[in-house]
């Protein structure tokens, strides 16, 4: 039964989501406010369905239900209870029903936080999030029945994927979703001035703190999974290019540029047409990162559909969707106000410069990803387009960029002094300097250009640095009252000077673990030993080991530099029961930032085991450097300015002074 | 700086739009002419003979009994599609779902002797997939068993 009322409750959160694309729409037409409050309860009455739609779907997987076929084909008794919990988006269908519920509950916040917006902007932008809703409710209920029942039930469920039956795994689908879906609320934003004929700061100032929370929760979700490939594929690598992951690159590749022009179009009333489309494009390449995923048309380990309706089914709302809003925005756009004026070197200048970087950087990957499937389409040839691709491509657009960074928040708006920015920061070069020499010292035998692209990290890192003490006035006010300005300083500034930072870390992490790493792949018997980097591992046996719903090898190392001991390392070869499959957990040791990585093969004819031993210099900067970006999101959320919202136009004169 | 009119404001954004826009068409056509890898069966590449300077996706099955371990941790097996057999040795660690008569997609070059010197091997992700490139060789052989993909 229960099963049952979870579909029931889809049905009637399609219901509500069908009102919701009408109703409001036709009341903002007419100013009727009755009509258009129907937004705000039909999307909070469709988060309550959709909830408990899947806490049902939860539910069931917790108690191991098998007469729900879905359940018994990702699930097993013997999986420990988080991951009976997070089986439930381990698959195509129940991730489809996450993604609605992340969607429905970003409608239920326009709806409830939303008072403060104009009813007729807030009534369009819910039929908008009706419309979405509708058709994924329909997809889901179509083509992805998750509450699907098989007779008679069998005692034992398949598993899991065992790769997927990991902690980071459990959490990066619904953060990377959070991201995805959250630019839904820019989408349905901009479609909405689209219809009304009307964009101005105040809507700027509206779709920021959407696009900024979505634009965080997706740095985060991209980050963990790339610990994730990282760890749990055994070899070592954090980003491979692959299709799915350039999917969820590409949205945020667009989303960086739209927080950008995003402030534009708020401080400047510029760029506004540029912004109403970079929102549209966004959650079109979220949409798209879902076909790809979702549809079958690429085979990785997301691809959990091989069903081709379902590729059908999601096509043609890619089609409606990007197609409609694109239409709406050719009819439209001309109707638009156009913004301010501006010279070339000015903060609107760097701020163009970088949506001009950023979105053909986007450009860039969506061609290498795509042209495959092109060219297999009208061709038949097949090729695969790889990680030498990116980095002829992808690399050289990222260093103008990331080199013009810094300049961008010292230069004045609507006309800046590039010198003026230069001299200011002086220091900051300085800093730059030094480190490109220090790091040729300690390297100079690795790649000539590794110590130039560490320069570029710290570049960014001091560039952010010397923002924040420019603000506070170090230089003219002295250090008293310039900790006391630090104090008083808008959190948004603090943001975007971490948000730059974070950048920068990353940078270094990529750095790093690409120009510095070691790596040796040797035979080994117990007692064997093997060097790296200065580290001398000792191979000390493999040892049998029960898990909940495995039997695992663990094998240990023990770890000397320079005659001292560093413990031990174990590295553990997984076969899980239930559905005969091997998994590696690596070993890894983190020495401040950098890793010593070993993955430990099956036993040999010859005996012994194949071991890979991996030194990672400075690598988990690269996930760092995403979580201060990430906190640098959430620090600009917390802006008071921007958590209340829209202030009427007196007040926002006077909270205006602090902010330039 | 002298000020701008609105034309020449408008003329100098589209001037860089049409620089970084050709830049990045520059290196996406350069970048295609030498970074891209095909796809082959065993079939194709002792009917093509591409030398040893191109990089090739090999797909195929794990012939049955055909892997070897070294002393020195590579391993050597031979990649079928049925109707001919390559020799291929990779120094690494197999992936977890590596089994003989099985699909996989190698990566890498051959070598003077006309031997695949594979740098990775990707194997299926589970019980029930076939890399979809493999699939095809087979079906192009006229060899493909629905069994293979169970």
């Amino acid at each position: 039964m229960t099963a049952e009322a979870g579909l029931f409750s889809l049905v009637l959160a399609l219901v509500l989501a069908l009102v919701q694309s009408t109703v409001p729409l036709v009341g903002a037409r007419r100013g009727d406010p009755r009509l258009m409050a129907v937004g705000q309860s039909t999307a909070i009455g469709q988060l309550l369905f959709v909830t408990l739609s899947f806490a049902i779907l939860i539910a069931l997987f917790v108690r191991s239900d098998f007469s729900v076929e879905l359940v018994w084909a990702h699930s097993h008794t013997a999986q420990p209870l988080i991951y009976r919990v997070t089986s439930t988006w381990g698959n195509h269908e129940g991730s489809m029903v996450l993604w609605i519920f992340i969607l429905t509950l970003f409608g239920a916040l326009v709806a409830l936080f939303g008072s403060r917006l104009p009813a007729t902007l807030q009534a369009t932008v819910l039929a908008v999030q009706g419309w979405i809703a509708t058709v994924f409710l329909l997809f889901v209920l179509a083509t992805s029945n998750p509450f699907a029942r098989l007779s008679p039930a069998p005692a034992q469920g398949r598993d899991l994927n065992p790769i997927l039956q990991d902690l980071g795994l459990a959490i990066h689908p619904p953060l990377l979703y959070a991201g995805y879906v959250g630019f839904s609320i820019a989408f349905a934003f901009a479609v909405a001035a689209l219809i009304e004929g009307r964009v101005d700061a105040a809507w700027a100032r509206w779709v920021r703190p959407w696009t900024l929370l979505a634009w965080s929760f997706l740095t985060v979700g991209i980050a963990i999974g790339s610990y994730w490939a990282y760890y749990e594929l055994g070899w070592g690598g954090w980003w491979f290019w692959d299709p799915v992951e350039n999917a969820s690159f590409m949205p945020w590749l667009s989303g960086t540029a739209l927080i950008h022009s995003a402030i534009v179009m708020e401080k400047r009333s510029a760029l506004k047409i540029w912004t109403v489309l970079l929102a549209i494009l966004t959650f079109s390449l979220s949409l798209l990162g879902t076909f790809l995923v979702r549809s079958g048309v690429l085979t990785s380990v997301h691809a959990f559909a091989t069903d081709p309706s379902r590729g059908v089914f999601i096509l043609l709302i890619l089609i409606f969707s990007i197609g409609g809003a694109l239409g709406l925005f050719a009819f439209r756009a001309g109707s638009l106000q156009r913004g301010g004026l501006f010279a070339p070197i000015s903060r609107e200048g760097a701020l163009v410069l970088n949506n001009l970087l950023l979105t053909t950087a986007c450009g860039v990957v969506l061609t290498g990803t795509l042209y495959p499937l092109a060219l297999e389409a009208v061709t038949g040839d097949k090729i695969s387009v790889g990680e030498p691709f990116f980095n002829a491509t992808f690399v050289p657009l990222m260093i103008p960029l990331l080199l013009a960074v810094p300049f961008g928040p010292f230069l004045a708006w609507k006309r800046g002094d590039l010198l003026g920015a230069t001299q200011r920061l002086y220091a900051a070069l300085g800093v730059t300097f030094l480190s490109i020499l220090a790091v040729y010292a300690i390297h100079h035998d690795g790649p000539v250009l590794a110590p130039l692209a560490f320069g570029l990290g710290v570049w960014l890192i001091a560039g952010a640095l010397a923002d924040i003490a420019e603000r506070a006035g170090f230089a003219r006010a002295g250090l008293a009252k310039g900790f006391a300005r630090l104090r008083g300083m808008p959190r948004s500034a603090w943001g975007a000077a971490l948000g730059h930072a974070g950048v920068g870390l990353t940078v270094i992490g990529i750095v790093g673990a690409t120009a510095w790493d070691a790596e040796r792949i040797v035979a080994m018997r117990p007692g064997d030993t093997v060097d790296l980097a200065g580290y001398h591992l000792t191979y000390q046996g493999t040892a049998p080991q029960t898990g909940p719903n495995y039997m695992a090898n663990v094998s240990g190392f023990t770890i000397e530099r320079d005659g001292r001991d560093l413990g031990i390392i174990t590295s553990e070869r997984r076969d899980y029961i239930a559905s005969r499959q091997q998994t590696t957990e690596a070993g890894i040791r983190t020495f401040l930032f950098t890793q010593l990585y070993v993955s430990v093969g099956d036993r040999q004819q010859a005996g012994g085991r194949a071991v890979r031993v991996y030194h990672k210099p400075l690598v988990t900067l690269i996930w760092l450097g995403s979580l201060v970006m990430f906190l640098g999101g959430a620090l600009s959320l917390s802006d008071r300015r921007l958590r209340i919202g829209a202030p009427t136009r007196a007040r926002r004169m006077a909270a205006a002074q602090p902010a330039e | 700086m002298a000020r701008m009119t609105r034309k020449q404001r408008r003329l100098t954004l589209i001037g860089a739009a049409g620089v970084v826009l050709a830049a990045a068409i520059g290196l996406i056509l350069v970048a295609f002419q030498d970074t891209i890898v095909f796809f082959n069966s065993p079939s194709d590449i002792l009917a093509e003979h591409p030398g040893t300077e191109r990089r090739i996706r090999l797909g195929g099955l794990v012939l049955e009994g055909s892997v070897v371990h070294d002393e020195q941790a590579s391993v050597r097996f031979v990649v079928t599609d049925t109707a001919h057999d390559l020799p291929v040795v990779y120094g690494g660690l197999l992936p977890d779902l590596f089994r003989e008569g099985q699909g996989i997609v190698a990566e890498g070059r051959l070598d003077a002797d006309g031997v695949f010197r594979a740098d990775s091997v990707l194997a299926k992700h589970d019980e029930t997939y076939m890399p979809p490139e493999v699939a095809d060789a087979l079906k192009k052989q006229g060899h493909f068993m629905e069994a293979a993909t169970q």
